[in-house]
């Protein structure tokens, strides 16, 4: 169950895809995520979806892990569409009692759900080919100006990494716990809503004091080792662009451009 | 009512490139009453086999039957199964979550819908058992030693009263006093209710001392599977997938290679003790013949 969750996963495989520069990565997935709100038409979509295509194909990741990662999200996905389905005013088509599913409901509950599938693929890819602390990496030199600020950039990246670092840890533990409980005949799987979360004490108490028993252990560990971040603070493997990275920004300006272009262009012909 | 394990494999993260083969071809009969160790190295699938026996586990392909059923049925009733086979996990004080030692034992029992005075009935009995002091009863759980922590951990999982007990690394991170205190208290227990117990460990001198079968598990297989005087007898063996024989086997080879006629096949130190005891007898004899 635990490991379905694909989202911060990192599987290892050697591609372009991997390769890439992580601040390339990071700065696509924010562009697709905006590409994804800004394309209006079918055409956009498609466009989108090919240029979702062409990615996991060169990233090697086999397509079932990213599939693993909407189990995660598809209570919510369902919920939305629901809500879009029946709470959209406009033309009805079919109607039941207070309820009546809208020509526009249909449009926004389609439309949603793919922008949300969309979004965690898109989103997974760039876990799936990035390490966490090559993400870190990235968005620390990406939001290195704000420095300049006094935004605690690099404080803020090792947090997230700390972070990420620790979910897979903190998983595994909640995932040995529970087997403890499961001996001692503990039953997570059964009962209402309120007797289930009573039964998940037992889970939740241990969980949090490892939790914290490691965040402190961790703590004293990088005191030990005279750790403060911040300025002066060198890099074992620092950042720089490649050709390949730049060839990559070209490709998702194409990828913006045509998108738009096939929305404005459907508008147009039709 | 035994346990048979029946070609059991397990393949963790199948269909991905990290797939680890952690069981291989198991065949295993655990019969009522024994003393087993589980021995292997760290990563030898000893910890993954025994969170097979109680069905936290699914075999990748074979089948596991207890009393005669196969505990992957549908119809077949986990719980009872984990009452009755008791796995006790490698540091089970991170389990501890009740405010006070008393009602955290009473948590397995609770589970299996016995009367409240049953269940406390039980819960005393298994804190007796493990040889917890009465003033700890109430005290948080956290507030105790490592070792006392344990102990109520294990207290846990007997209040289940099961017919099979299963401990994994059980002395794992305590101090030679609190693990000789805690094999000793479970040797103890074994006497007492009769049940079987499987002691899971990597160390061959924890063991020794108390068991009348040995499994050797290495990379997923089972290497040996006899008493332990067998077992011990392949100790070139055993050193070269990182595990060894109890020390007293070695003084006993090192002071046959000094030409002292000692057998080399005793496992105990009180073993070692009597023969070397009755070498000397014999030493003395036969000078005594000599005057």
């Amino acid at each position: 169950m635990l490991r379905d969750i694909t989202l911060g996963q990192y599987y290892q495989a050697d591609s372009v895809i991997h390769r890439l520069d992580p601040r390339v990565k990071l700065a696509t997935t924010i562009v697709f995520i905006i590409s994804l709100f800004v394309f209006d038409g079918i055409a956009g979509y498609v466009v989108a979806a090919a240029f979702l295509a062409m990615v996991i194909k060169l990233s090697k990741v086999p397509f079932k892990f990213m599939i693993r990662g909407m189990k995660a999200i598809l209570f919510l996905l369902l919920i939305t569409v629901v809500f879009n389905l029946f709470l959209t005013p406009g033309e009805a088509l079919v109607s039941f009692g207070v309820f009546k599913i809208t020509k526009e409901g249909v449009k926004t509950a389609v439309l949603m759900a793919v922008r949300l599938t969309f979004l965690i693929i898109g989103s997974s890819v760039m876990t799936l080919t990035t390490t966490p602390n090559q993400l870190t990496d990235g968005l620390e030199k990406m939001l290195g100006p704000l420095k300049k600020l006094h935004v605690p950039v690099h404080e803020i990246a090792m947090m997230m990494s700390i972070a990420l670092r620790f979910i897979p840890i903190l998983m595994e533990e909640t995932d040995k716990i529970m087997k403890a409980q499961m001996a001692r005949c503990a039953d997570f799987e059964s009962g209402n809503i309120l007797k289930r979360a009573k039964n998940m004490v037992p889970l939740l108490v241990p969980l949090f004091i490892s939790a914290f028993r490691r965040a402190d252990d961790l703590a004293m560990a990088m005191e030990a080792r005279c750790y403060r971040g911040g300025e002066f603070r060198t890099k074992m493997k620092p950042l720089h662009y490649e050709k390949r990275d730049f060839v990559a920004y070209g490709i998702v300006v194409c990828y913006l451009v045509i998108g738009v272009m096939a929305g404005k262009l459907m508008v147009i012909l039709l | 009512m035994p346990i048979i394990v029946d070609h059991v494999s397990h393949i963790y993260g199948e269909d991905t490139p990290l797939a680890v083969h952690a069981l291989k071809d198991i065949n295993l009969v655990i019969p009522d009453g024994q003393f087993i160790g589980l021995i292997g190295h760290t990563g030898s699938g000893k910890s993954t086999l025994v969170q097979h026996l109680n069905g936290l586990m699914k075999a990748t392909s074979g089948a596991i039957y207890f009393n005669g059923e196969d505990i992957d049925d549908k119809d077949f009733d986990k719980r009872k199964l984990r009452s009755k086979v008791g796995l006790v996990f490698q540091y089970p004080e991170h389990q501890l979550f009740e405010t006070d030692v008393f009602s955290d034992v009473c948590f397995g029992p609770k589970n299996l819908g016995l009367s409240e005075k049953e269940v406390q009935l039980r819960a005393y009995e298994a804190l007796k058992l493990v040889g917890l002091k009465d003033e700890y009863f109430y005290q948080s759980p956290f507030d105790l030693s490592g070792g006392e922590k344990r102990r109520v951990a294990i207290a846990g999982v007997l209040a289940m009263k099961p017919d099979f007990l299963i401990l994994d690394e059980p002395t794992a991170g305590l101090d030679p006093k609190g693990r000789d205190e805690i094999l000793d208290q479970i040797a103890k227990l074994k006497e007492e209710t009769g049940i079987t117990v499987i002691l899971v460990s990597h160390s061959m001198d924890d063991v020794a001392k108390y068991v009348d079968r040995i499994i050797v598990m290495n990379k997923g297989s089972v290497m040996y599977d006899d008493v332990p005087r067998e077992v011990f007898r392949h100790y070139e063996e055993l050193e070269q997938v990182g595990l060894a024989a109890p020390q007293v086997t070695y003084i006993m080879k090192s002071l046959q290679d000094k030409g002292l006629d000692v057998s080399d096949d005793v496992t105990t130190i009180e073993e070692a003790k009597e023969e070397i005891k009755s070498y000397f007898t014999k030493l003395a004899k036969a000078k005594r013949g000599n005057w």
